[in-house]
């Protein structure tokens, strides 16, 4: 669906970051980021609230300017108009005119992007169909439900049929049927070779949607890679075991620590390289006076990978 | 609960500075601004302009100009204000009538040949072989006229003693037979010492006359309307321009929040993302802005036509120009308020304070003539001022669209001015 930008530099990646910087006063939002996205893929910028990745985002659409660094799109500059015709953007704020129609709002911001006459047409009719508003075409965009307003406002980001896009926590405040609608769609969008940054604190959202991740904290990628190879940098071939106990918890914490696990929400957590060691684990309990009330073994996933890298939750 | 909940109140009031400014601000800047410009200083109440054309030039004549020169409440003028260090000549009828049309003066007195010869008289009846004054007035200035028609009586009692105690023995003379040559040489000594005392500057100028109205008839008056009798509905056309240029201003500051809507909404964020750039977006806004207004003013007008038999599609050429430019002002305006607020609630408040007090000023309330000298140059920074006098040129004065070069050059440099200014504001919501 998509056309890459013409000019000579058009065989360059969709996006490239070296070194960007962005700090608001004391705060450093952005704090040297380099990454390449490549042409087709799917990167998920995954980090907790306040990690960076919309100012990141913002910095890549122009909206931000840098302290430092440098960001191209297709080798054009971000501020750039060429980048800015190659690039789409889906804001996290629901970002439609309310008082508009859906099918007048596509065509708004199809025409600020130049489109016009049968070009505009076809794109606000091929736009309603993915966000499947068809049938709500004519709806005022108030009137509509809170999942309906965000695929509204993810088409209004694509209407101009970019080869990149960048997507900011879209699935954030919706029901758990619309968040399927919308993973429907990105993978659609996906599977007809857009590029695309997609920006989440939900580690399954990445998991599902992602090609390749980057985990961002405190303004800076702290790993970037496939799923896997994010959990095998991590992990290797350990898995994890997670225990839960009764009674006061001011014991457990010291015998949890005591064998090298953390203690989260009252989850006791472990990394063993075989399974046969959770016996090893419920004998140290019993032996310790502690009543474990259940004990589960799994695979390490991105969530663990956060943790792991920075002692925190995802969400916290 | 009653406590908690005024508490909650107030802390809510104290954070929102835009209600607190409604709230305690404006009640006070319009208190004041109503209370200097009418209830101000004695020394501020604005003086009447009267141009004065004496072409009698007789004794009668020239006391009754002087007459009006000690009137402490007129600005008398008998030739133009000197150009460029060169004094002007004097007002001939005609050019008096000009500058009265221009809005130079709200009222010009003829005092033609012959009016000495029989200058007053002292019953209805008796004045009909008189010469009279002519008073020309502009109508767009109700008052003005009636007040310096009523003067012209007093100071005619009060200016010209002499002239009045002789006519007073020529009508005791027609109806009793006339004086003995003893009282008859008494009456002109007493006569020459009144002069003589008119002449040396004393005469009792401020002494209460008892006739307290032109229908006194002391002085024969003809009135005469130099901007046409037909302008029956002159006010119409003052408020159609003054409450309109008032609600340009609301109107175009309400729209021009729509640039804060789409900040808080992000949606200006996604725009610029586009090919949109902040000039074309504030250049867009604008011309809706001005487009709106515009529509506005003709439906007002419109309205005034229909209803109250305004003369409109006489004046449409005069009225396109005025509006045009009188829209671009306000739209512009409306872009600079909204470019300096930060939400929608600053703009409201602030928006109400700054047209309010530039519509008392000036002149969507009431006229600027009414105003003190200060403040009706006060009001020469406001836009109303400027649209009300060019709507005025065409409305009342029927002058051609060259002569509203004034209004229009400074509309259009006020707007192109605000514009700037909001463009620089705006540079906060390009990048951050």
């Amino acid at each position: 669906m998509a056309s890459a930008p013409a000019g000579p530099i058009a065989s360059s990646p969709p996006l490239q970051i070296e070194g960007l910087v962005k700090r608001f006063g004391k705060v450093t939002a952005v704090d040297g980021i380099t990454l390449e996205l490549r042409v087709g893929e799917c990167l998920g910028l995954l980090g907790p609230n306040g990690a960076g990745k919309t100012t990141l985002i913002r910095s890549i659409v122009g909206r931000v300017i840098p302290d430092a660094g440098r960001v191209a799109v297709f080798g054009y500059p971000a501020d750039s108009a060429a980048a800015r015709a190659a690039l789409g953007w889906v804001p996290q704020e629901l970002a439609v005119y309310p008082r508009l129609t859906c099918k007048e709002n596509l065509e708004s911001f199809g025409r600020y992007h130049g489109l016009a006459g049968t070009r505009l047409e076809e794109s606000v009719a091929w736009c309603l169909d993915w966000s499947s508003l068809q049938d709500r075409a004519t709806e005022l965009a108030r009137n509509l439900s809170g999942g309906m307003r965000r695929r509204l406002n993810m088409a209004a980001g694509i209407i101009h049929r970019p080869k990149l896009v960048l997507m900011d926590e879209p699935t954030v405040g919706v029901d758990p049927q619309s968040r399927n609608r919308i993973f429907e769609m990105i993978e659609t969008l996906h599977g007809e070779g857009t590029a695309i940054i997609y920006t989440t604190h939900y580690m399954e959202e990445a998991e599902r949607l992602c090609d390749r991740v980057a985990i961002v904290d405190h303004g800076r990628v702290i790993a970037l890679g496939t799923n896997a190879e994010l959990v095998h940098n991590a992990f290797a071939s350990r898995s994890q075991v997670e225990a839960h106990f009764a009674g006061p918890s001011d014991g457990v914490a010291a015998w949890v620590a005591q064998r090298g696990g953390r203690l989260v929400d009252s989850t006791a957590q472990f990394t063993v390289e075989r399974p046969t060691e959770i016996a090893g684990l419920l004998d140290g309990a019993a032996k310790a006076g502690l009543e474990v009330v259940d004990v589960s073994l799994h695979r390490p996933n991105l969530e663990s990978v956060f943790l792991h890298l920075t002692g925190r939750e995802l969400r916290d | 609960m009653i406590v908690p909940i005024i508490r909650t109140a107030m802390v809510g009031l104290r954070r929102d500075r835009a209600a607190l400014a409604l709230s305690f601000v404006l009640p006070i800047v319009f208190f004041s601004i109503f209370a200097i410009i009418f209830g101000g200083r004695r020394d501020t109440v604005p003086k009447i302009k009267v141009i004065v054309v004496d072409q009698d030039q007789s004794p009668a004549s020239q006391q009754l100009v002087k007459g009006f020169q000690r009137e402490g409440s007129l600005v008398i003028m008998t030739s133009p204000a000197a150009k460029k260090g060169v004094q002007q000549p004097d007002y001939t009828a005609a050019t008096a009538e000009a500058a009265v049309k221009a809005g130079d003066a709200p009222v010009a007195l003829i005092i033609p040949s012959g009016f000495g010869a029989n200058p007053i008289s002292f019953s209805s009846g008796g004045g009909q072989d008189r010469t009279a004054i002519e008073l020309l007035s502009d109508s767009s200035d109700p008052v003005a006229p009636q007040m310096v028609a009523g003067l012209l009586q007093k100071v005619a009692m009060t200016s010209m003693p002499d002239v009045m105690a002789e006519q007073g023995s020529k009508y005791t003379g027609q109806w009793i037979g006339g004086f003995t040559p003893a009282q008859q040489k008494q009456m002109d000594a007493g006569l020459e010492r009144l002069r003589q005392r008119e002449a040396a500057g004393t005469a009792a100028g401020n002494a209460s006359p008892t006739a307290n109205s032109s229908n006194g008839e002391i002085v024969a008056v003809k009135t005469i309307s130099v901007l046409g009798n037909h302008k029956d509905n002159d006010t119409i056309s003052f408020y159609a321009a003054a409450i309109g240029v008032m609600f340009l201003l609301f109107t175009a500051s309400g729209a021009a929040g729509s640039l804060l809507d789409e900040v808080e909404s992000g949606t200006l964020d996604r725009v610029l993302s586009s090919r949109v750039t902040m000039t074309a977006l504030l250049g867009g806004k604008l011309a809706f802005n001005s487009l709106l207004a515009f529509s506005q003013l003709v439906l007002m007008f419109l309205w005034g036509w229909a209803v109250f038999k305004l003369d409109f599609f006489d004046h449409i050429p005069g009225f396109v120009v005025m509006g045009v430019c009188t829209a671009f002002a306000v739209g512009a305006f409306g872009i600079l308020l909204a470019s300096i607020c930060h939400t929608r609630a600053q703009l409201g408040a602030l928006s109400t304070l700054v047209i309010l007090i530039m519509s008392s000023i000036g002149g969507s309330m009431f006229p600027r003539y009414l105003m003190p000298e200060a403040v009706q140059k006060a009001g020469l920074l406001t836009i109303n001022a400027w649209a009300i006098d060019g709507f005025t040129k065409v409305f009342w004065r029927d002058e051609p669209i060259s002569h509203l070069w004034p209004q229009v050059s400074v509309l259009l440099a006020v707007g192109v001015v605000l514009l700037l200014i909001a463009r620089r504001i705006a540079r906060r919501w390009e990048f951050s």
